[in-house]
């Protein structure tokens, strides 16, 4: 299957797939612990926007919201674990499994009266914030004054847990990062990625095709729903702590949706390119900013949102399809 | 063999009878049209047929099955596939992708729908812009598309929704030669809404004249065009106008 | 708890929910002629409350006398936004539209925080703790005189909208484009036009608000929430509806607060925002599509 994926590739794609293969596989092992949790968090963002790129890209969705599920998921496994001691592995699965059952509400609510565009991302956009109002008032995660996950030394090393070194974490990252990106790759050659493009590009005409438009919303909501979950997981036993106020904002939201808007919407290599422009500017930031004695995440923040203007102002098909041609690659994006 | 029996079907839009108590009967191996003047509910019909929306009374079957509460989706997976009369392509995706969307809903995987899309591009004239985007085609083959698109889902019975609209007299008469083929080869049905007589007179077995929603006339073109009332309502008018 | 409690509650909601209101207006005529959703206009109230607090607190001008130059002022940036920003984006697609201002909202927020800080920021008004009695009913002298500006501000629009001639040709923009461009209007001058009322109703709003409540920066996205929230119940493109939804919204939540808690007042909201998704999209005025 993963070879099949390669056909009509230019073999000029393939080998520079190789070789940022290779680089990312051996960086651990040469670069220092604070460049390592950079690289951790462009695989994170490779990750999330890979994710919410099925939604927009594919099926035409916008969500405004998607921190909704990154929340959900972290304090359904950070609870389980810290109340129950059960593992973040094991723990998964039912943060995912309710991040799916809201996305499904959330869906079923939308998709029965064609609620869409602006209407669809407001309601995302609503429950995410339902539940960061909802989060600060379960006492049992922490509430407001935020949840918190034991860092024991002794606790090192139990990689089944999850509690482990950054160079686990980073790899973990990486394997989500490349996986995200092969789904995304078999999706886009299947017959449900092309059900997504068909309501994405007409719904009516799409229907008038034998595609039901509700089932492939659906079906696109849940998955990258639950894709979104499983970086909540990580998110809370990297992190190990957690604020209603942070992980729910619709700040968080945004973040997760820039690298696939920066790197290119609807394109497969799109989020990956966006990730490795954000995170390592958003990091080259705060030590300018630092330096100089301003507000830092202000900053950034500031400087990501007229990137943001800029990009979709001047560029709004994306980074990645002017690279692709810049390197002569013709397959790889779409 | 009737495959389509549309039945007494009335549709109402906020007071305005857009159909009015038509009948009609598609025998299978068909090519019938649908005439009549601008505003004479033929494309409320067709959507009807679709499953657009439901009639207000009457009745819509296929094959003896009901289909006038059934969704467009469904409809078109019991084997009619319509086009729009506003072409309506996945503007963002090729033409081999448009016609693979078509295809792959009974193609058994992915290869075959392509396969098969490649096939129904050739017939279409549209194989050497298979790589283009759709936004990029002219209308004379945005309207090809349509119809492959359409074609692609191996109907039973293909709804045309003036697909001739637009095209000059070459690409008519040979857009005429392709639906014959259509038609005789892969013993497709057709039911079309046409305002281009050259083409309804060159394809169609039966002609069916709606005028203010309602029926005035229905036979071979030869009677049809005879006949006083369709010359006086439509013909007629079209002539002075 | 006794009657005359929720009567001032309710009155309380009801003059609040004016000025959401008139901040949701704003909102509501930017979709419903520009057809473009304009994501940063919490931003711009918000905005529009440091701008009337600085003025307080440099000139000592009184907020809501302030409204009138500081919608003055945000007709000229939405002029502009709309005329050299949103204007290119147009034909573009929805989304494409709403990332702009996202993007815009991030920058404004974020500008405040850099200039602000996170901190509230109180204007302390001389007439702030006084108030009259009607029957057993206390009543903030501040609010009143709030909702009485918004209402002012409110009726002198929809009197534009109605009896001018710059007014009827919008409406004619908004109720089909192709013709209004075919009888000669400038449609583009139009839509700045509309831009910067629907922003001058966002920063008089905003500065009248200043008089009611604490600022910082982190109000922002909750009041383009609550704006949207207030759109979408009343029905969006509706201005009647927005009013109408701002104090239905103002009373909801005016209640929440003594039923449930203050700090969940805003779930209130969302859930009426949902119950009105779900079962009357159109909205509470809109008609169905």
């Amino acid at each position: 299957m993963i070879a099949e994926l390669f056909a009509g590739v230019s073999t000029r794609a393939r080998v520079l797939l190789v070789l940022l293969a290779v680089v990312m596989l051996a960086a651990p092992l040469v670069l220092d612990r604070y460049l390592v949790s950079v690289l951790i968090l462009v695989c994170l963002a490779a990750y999330t926007g890979q994710a919410w790129n099925i939604l927009l890209g594919f099926a035409g969705l916008l969500s405004l919201g998607h921190a909704l599920y990154l929340g959900l998921a972290a304090y359904i496994s950070a609870g389980l674990y810290v109340h129950f001691g059960i593992g973040p592995w094991l723990g998964v699965f039912p943060a995912v499994a309710v991040c799916v059952a809201v996305a499904a509400l959330l869906g079923w609510l939308a998709f029965r009266f064609r609620i869409e565009g602006v209407y669809f991302a407001l309601l995302t956009i609503a429950f995410a914030e339902v539940a960061r109002i909802g989060f600060d008032h379960i006492g049992f995660t922490g509430g407001a004054g935020g949840f918190f996950l034991p860092v024991r030394s002794e606790d090192q090393g139990q990689w089944w847990n999850l509690r482990s070194g950054p160079t686990f974490f980073y790899y973990l990252a990486l394997l989500l990062a490349a996986g995200a990106f092969l789904l995304c790759a078999v999706l886009r050659r299947s017959r449900l990625g092309h059900r997504w493009l068909a309501v994405r590009e007409d719904p009516e005409a799409a229907q008038a095709l034998g595609i039901h438009i509700n089932r492939a919303r659906m079906s696109a909501l849940l998955l990258s729903a639950g894709m979104t979950g499983i970086a909540g997981v990580f998110q809370a036993f990297y992190a190990n702590n957690l604020f209603p106020s942070q992980i729910f904002d619709i700040s968080r939201s945004i973040d997760l949706i820039l690298a696939p808007i920066i790197g290119g919407v609807g394109t497969l290599f799109g989020p990956i390119l966006g990730a490795f422009v954000l995170a390592p500017l958003g990091e080259v930031l705060i030590s300018i900013t630092g330096a100089i004695g301003l507000n830092a995440p202000g900053t950034k923040a500031l400087v990501f949102g007229l990137f943001l203007m800029a990009i979709i102002a001047g560029v709004p098909t994306g980074l990645w399809p002017r690279l692709a041609s810049l390197l002569r690659l013709r397959s790889v994006g779409r | 063999m009737t495959l389509l029996a549309v039945n007494r079907v009335t549709k109402r839009f906020r007071g305005l009878v857009a159909v009015d108590n038509v009948s009609l009967q598609v025998d299978a191996g068909a090519m019938f049209a649908v005439i009549g003047p601008n505003g004479a509910g033929k494309t409320t019909l067709f959507n009807l047929i679709a499953g657009v929306f439901p009639p207000d009374t009457g009745t819509i079957s296929f094959e003896g099955e009901r289909i006038d509460r059934a969704a467009p989706e469904h409809i078109c997976q019991l084997g009619i596939a319509r086009t729009f009369q506003i072409v309506r392509p996945f503007a963002e995706l090729t033409v081999m992708e448009n016609a693979a969307i078509g295809a792959m809903l009974r193609a058994p995987d992915m290869d075959s729908s392509y396969a098969q899309a490649g096939e129904i591009l050739r017939r279409l004239d549209l194989w050497d812009k298979r790589d283009r985007k759709a936004h990029g085609l002219t209308l004379p083959d945005r309207k090809r598309l349509e119809v492959a698109r359409a074609l692609a889902t191996r109907p039973k019975l293909l709804l045309l929704d003036e697909v001739m609209a637009g095209l000059r007299p070459t690409e008519t008469d040979r857009m005429v030669e392709i639906l014959r083929g259509i038609n005789r080869e892969e013993s497709i049905t057709i039911l079309m809404i046409e305002h281009v007589m050259r083409a309804v007179m060159a394809l169609a077995t039966r002609v069916h004249v709606l005028h203010h929603g309602a029926t005035i006339a229905e036979g071979t073109p030869t009677e049809v065009t005879r006949d006083a009332r369709v010359i006086e309502s439509y013909l007629g008018a079209e002539a002075f106008a | 708890m006794t009657l005359s409690l929720y009567l001032e509650v309710l009155l309380q909601g009801i003059l609040t929910g004016l000025v959401y209101g008139l901040m949701a207006l704003g909102l509501s005529v930017i979709f419903g002629v520009v057809r473009v959703v304009n994501f940063a206009h919490g931003e711009f109230a918000v905005l529009a409350m440091y701008a009337a607090f600085v003025l307080f607190t440099a000139l000592h001008v009184d907020p809501i006398l302030a409204a009138i130059p500081v919608a003055a002022l945000f007709f000229v940036i939405g002029w502009l936004l709309q005329r050299f920003v949103v204007q290119p984006f147009i034909v573009r697609p929805q989304h494409d539209q709403f990332i702009l201002l996202v993007g815009l909202a991030i920058v404004l927020v974020n500008a405040l925080l850099m200039i602000f800080g996170p901190d509230s920021r109180h204007t302390n008004l001389s007439y702030s703790y006084d108030s009259w009695f009607i029957g057993p009913i206390i009543v903030d002298k501040v609010r009143a005189y709030a909702a009485a500006a918004a209402v002012v501000v409110s009726a002198a629009l929809f009197a534009f909208f109605r009896f001018t001639l710059l007014g009827t040709a919008i409406r004619a923009c908004a109720d089909n484009l192709t013709g209004a461009a075919v009888v000669g209007l400038d449609v583009k001058k139009l839509y700045a036009l509309t831009f910067g009322l629907g922003l001058a109703c966002a920063g008089a709003a905003g500065a009248i608000m200043v008089a009611l409540t604490d600022v910082t920066p982190m109000l922002a996205p909750s009041f383009t929430l609550l704006a949207f929230t207030i759109v979408i119940v009343g029905g969006l493109g509706s201005m009647a509806g927005a009013l109408l939804g701002g104090l239905l919204i103002g009373v909801v939540e005016a209640l929440a607060s003594i039923l449930v808690e203050p700090s969940m007042k805003s779930m209130v909201s969302f859930a009426l925002l949902v119950g009105v998704l779900a079962f009357r999209p159109q909205g509470l005025v809109g008609k169905p599509a």
